[in-house]
């Protein structure tokens, strides 16, 4: 038996064992995500039980160093454990933008006693985050962000505004752009802080959404004191901390695509809707969707297998954001005509999938939108001139 | 688990393909051929299987250099890229599939043949313009000692040059594939005009005899000998045409920075860059698909239908948006002879059909996912 098939056993038997079974199963939306944080109310014992062993197991960042909270798996044997945690349907035990982008970011740029302290808050789901970088002026232009952060000493002071943060008004704190230099080049001026949304003269208000949620908000700074060593890497390094993280961002919301074939597939819908299988011009867009989820995960896997394999996925996240964003939507395109006026209620025999439907138009923006994506495509890949 | 990285064999592979191509065989040369009226390259073909390319899957001990299918489809992948004409796919990845399967001295001796170059075969499959529409088709009737064929087949590749047939027919309870000389008599040949200039027959046969002996392995329900060649050349096919994807692209940005417009190169215009990066995307997409199937293939050929199957629609989908925003990216002179796009054009579009178009294959996905 080598390694990786030992690995496999290992794996399937304590998942046997420490898998609840109210957590294995499709979640059901939004509602059934494990998002941690010091005000986390759970919503069942399960999953407490099994955010907590899978956190004791380091298993909620699989791949993160064992010192700082993660499990010092390789990609080989992560893949193990997506493919047996899949085999049992078992959900994800913790999501947070901890583990998909602070924490990716603060290996590669933290200090040493940043890591130490942020990250196993993060693996054990203990402190939720958020991340301020888009402002009203400044979106598709992010580096036109204009909040700025003083120097005072030991400190620095931030005021301005924040919008579309994701969960502020849930969050205990949040990795923010900040200009610490107004007189730099737009790029060189920006800076990357940690700010505990605790402190005084942080404020939120929430933005109601399409589809029926208030997940994003407009975050205030007014005068608010955070200490220096709350600055992440040099000042002035914001610009390239922040376009590392949108990297891994980047992956992360295109694996979107990568879900949808364990949990609520098209093929799954349309078979339960057994009518619809006479509808050809429906069956034909299903079947282009199925054959491009299939091809886009072969993708995803690809660039992990190429990013364990020491090559950076760097520029190429762009890509995988693309293409796995824009096909989420038309999945969930065909999933809703698929479901007729059944899928028309808020919530009917097809749970939220309307709240979904509408939630994905959001993916090919958020994270920096499509045409963003084709901008550094064809900028930064294929060279092609500005 | 299937790694999807290229191993270290496989780019040395690649990078010694792409100089032989690019050097030996660039596009000047089929455009060479189709004004002499050639449809078939002897002395390249016997250049290609010097470097081994022509028992990239036969086995050592006849020769070959056994290197696996995903091996194969970088052939393929390279040779789409200059749009090299060979019977590569026919004689190296269909028929030494099948007669690798058989294991007799024959076989084995006919394997050797191939490697040397010497040997070219040709898969006489479709009775009808679509694959596998099985109707009409070549039926054989058991007679003295062997069988009656009789029945057409079309879209024969490379049958105008081939020296041996693998005839795909239909008996009364199954069906049974030949082996046979391509001077049979009774069978006729008819060269088809085909727009990208590569050479393919029609065929008839009328009451042609053939031995028992030309029989490959079993009468059977369910062409389990061609079952693994008609995968592997699937998954062939798919590889070239993401080649024919990948060479003319190449061509398309080099002339997007190259032609200027309104005083700047037409590359600066955002309507073209987010077009050709979209198709970019879509090249990434599928290149993953091409590598899995031959992963497949190699790993686990039993259960490759659907990975075959996968790459195959999503290279047709992508060469044909390759070729199409090749063109309209050019203007005017894009539709002239005197560049190389149409070649493009006309051999994704015969690739696109020789082995199971779009439908099929995405029909094939459909019954494999349950659908
Ligand atoms: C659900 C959701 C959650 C979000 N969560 C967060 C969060 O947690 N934290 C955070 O900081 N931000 C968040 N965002 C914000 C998101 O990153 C921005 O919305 C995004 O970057 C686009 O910026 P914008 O909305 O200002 O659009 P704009 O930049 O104004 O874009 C408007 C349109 O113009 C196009 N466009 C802009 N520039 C160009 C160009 N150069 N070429 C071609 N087209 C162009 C865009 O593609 C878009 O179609 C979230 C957004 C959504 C929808």
């Amino acid at each position: 038996m080598d390694d990786l098939t030992s690995f496999r056993q290992e794996t399937r038997d304590w998942l046997a064992t420490n898998c609840p079974a109210a957590m294995r199963g499709p979640t059901d939306g939004d509602a059934d995500i494990c998002w941690g944080g010091c005000n986390w109310q759970f919503q069942s014992d399960a999953q407490r039980d099994w955010m907590h062993a899978m956190a004791d197991q380091g298993w909620t960042a699989p791949t993160w160093p064992t010192g700082y909270g993660g499990g010092g798996l390789t990609r080989a044997q992560e893949k193990v454990l997506t493919e047996e945690m899949a085999r049992i349907e078992a959900r994800s035990p913790l999501d947070s933008f901890g583990l998909w982008m602070l924490g990716p970011a603060l290996l590669q740029f933290g200090s040493e006693v940043q890591k130490r302290h942020h990250l196993p808050q993060i693996t054990r789901g203990e402190i939720r985050w958020c991340q301020g970088y888009s402002e009203p002026g400044a979106g598709s232009d992010l580096a036109n962000v204009q909040t700025r952060a003083e120097d005072a000493g030991d400190h620095y002071v931030v005021t301005g505004q924040k919008i579309w943060t994701s969960y502020a008004d849930k969050a205990d704190w949040i990795f923010a752009l900040v200009r610490t230099d107004r007189d730099a080049p737009k790029h060189q001026g920006i800076s990357f802080l940690l700010i505990d949304m605790a402190s005084a003269g942080v404020s939120t208000r929430p933005i109601k959404l399409i589809s029926g949620a208030s997940v994003f908000c407009e975050t205030f700074f007014d005068g608010v004191k955070v200490p220096k060593d709350q600055l992440v890497g040099q000042t002035g390094q914001g610009w390239e901390i922040a376009k590392y993280l949108l990297t891994h961002e980047r992956e992360m919301i295109s694996g979107g695509a990568q879900g949808l074939l364990g949990g609520r597939s098209v093929m799954k819908v349309l078979a339960d809707a057994e009518a619809d299988l006479k509808d050809a011009t429906l069956r034909a867009e299903a079947l282009a969707c199925e054959i491009d989820t299939l091809a886009v995960e072969l993708t995803l896997d690809r660039y992990k297998d190429m990013a364990e394999g020491g090559q950076g996925v760097g520029d190429a996240s762009a890509m995988l954001k693309y293409i796995g964003t824009e096909l989420n939507k038309r999945r969930h395109e065909v999933m809703m005509r698929a479901g007729g006026s059944d899928a028309l209620e808020w919530d009917g025999v097809h749970g939220t999938l309307a709240a979904e439907w509408l939630r994905t138009k959001a993916n090919s923006i958020e994270g920096g939108t499509s045409e963003v994506m084709l901008e550094i495509i064809s900028r930064r890949i294929l060279g092609l001139p500005g | 688990m299937v790694s999807l990285l290229p191993t270290e064999d496989e780019i040395i592979l690649a990078d010694s393909a792409r100089s032989f191509l690019d050097e030996v065989a660039p596009v000047s040369r089929l455009r060479a051929m189709r004004d002499a009226g050639q449809g078939h390259d002897h002395d390249l073909w016997q250049d290609m299987s010097k470097l081994g390319w022509a028992g990239v899957l036969i086995p050592k001990a006849a020769g070959g250099a056994d290197m696996g299918y995903a091996a194969a489809n970088i052939l393929s992948f390279e040779m789409g890229k200059t749009l090299a004409v060979s019977p590569f796919i026919s004689t190296s990845v269909i028929a030494a599939t099948v007669l690798r399967q058989l294991r007799t001295d024959r076989a084995n001796r006919r394997l050797t043949e191939i490697a040397k170059g010497d040997l070219v075969y040709a898969l006489a499959f479709d009775g009808a313009p679509k694959h596998l529409q099985n109707t009409p088709d070549v039926m054989a009737r058991p007679s003295r000692d062997g069988f009656l064929l009789s029945g057409p087949k079309t879209l024969v590749m490379e049958g105008g040059v081939a020296d041996r047939l693998l005839v795909s027919t239909k008996v009364k309870y199954g069906y049974a594939v030949f082996d046979i000389a391509a001077t049979q008599t009774g069978l006729s040949s008819s060269p088809m005009n085909l727009i990208d200039g590569r050479d393919a027959v029609r065929l008839g046969f009328k009451d042609v005899w053939v031995s028992k002996d030309d029989l490959c392995g079993e009468i059977d329900q369910e062409e389990p000998i061609l079952k693994r060649a008609l995968l592997a050349g699937y998954a062939a096919v798919a590889a070239e045409l993401s080649g024919i994807a990948a060479g003319v692209f190449a061509l398309t940005i080099a002339y997007l920075k190259d032609r200027q417009q309104f005083g700047r190169p037409i590359g600066s215009f955002q309507a073209l860059q987010h077009r050709v990066a979209h198709l970019w995307c879509e090249m990434e997409v599928t290149a993953s698909t091409i590598l899995n199937a031959g992963r497949m293939l190699d790993s686990d050929p039993d259960n490759a239908d659907l990975a075959v199957s996968l790459a195959k629609v999503r290279a047709i989908r992508t060469a044909r948006l390759a070729v199409g925003e090749a063109i309209q990216m050019h203007g005017g002179i894009g539709m002239t002879d005197a560049l190389d796009l149409g070649f493009y054009m006309k051999r994704a579009r015969v690739a696109s059909e020789w082995l199971g178009d779009e439908s099929y294959h995405t029909e094939r996905v459909a019954q494999l996912r349950g659908l």
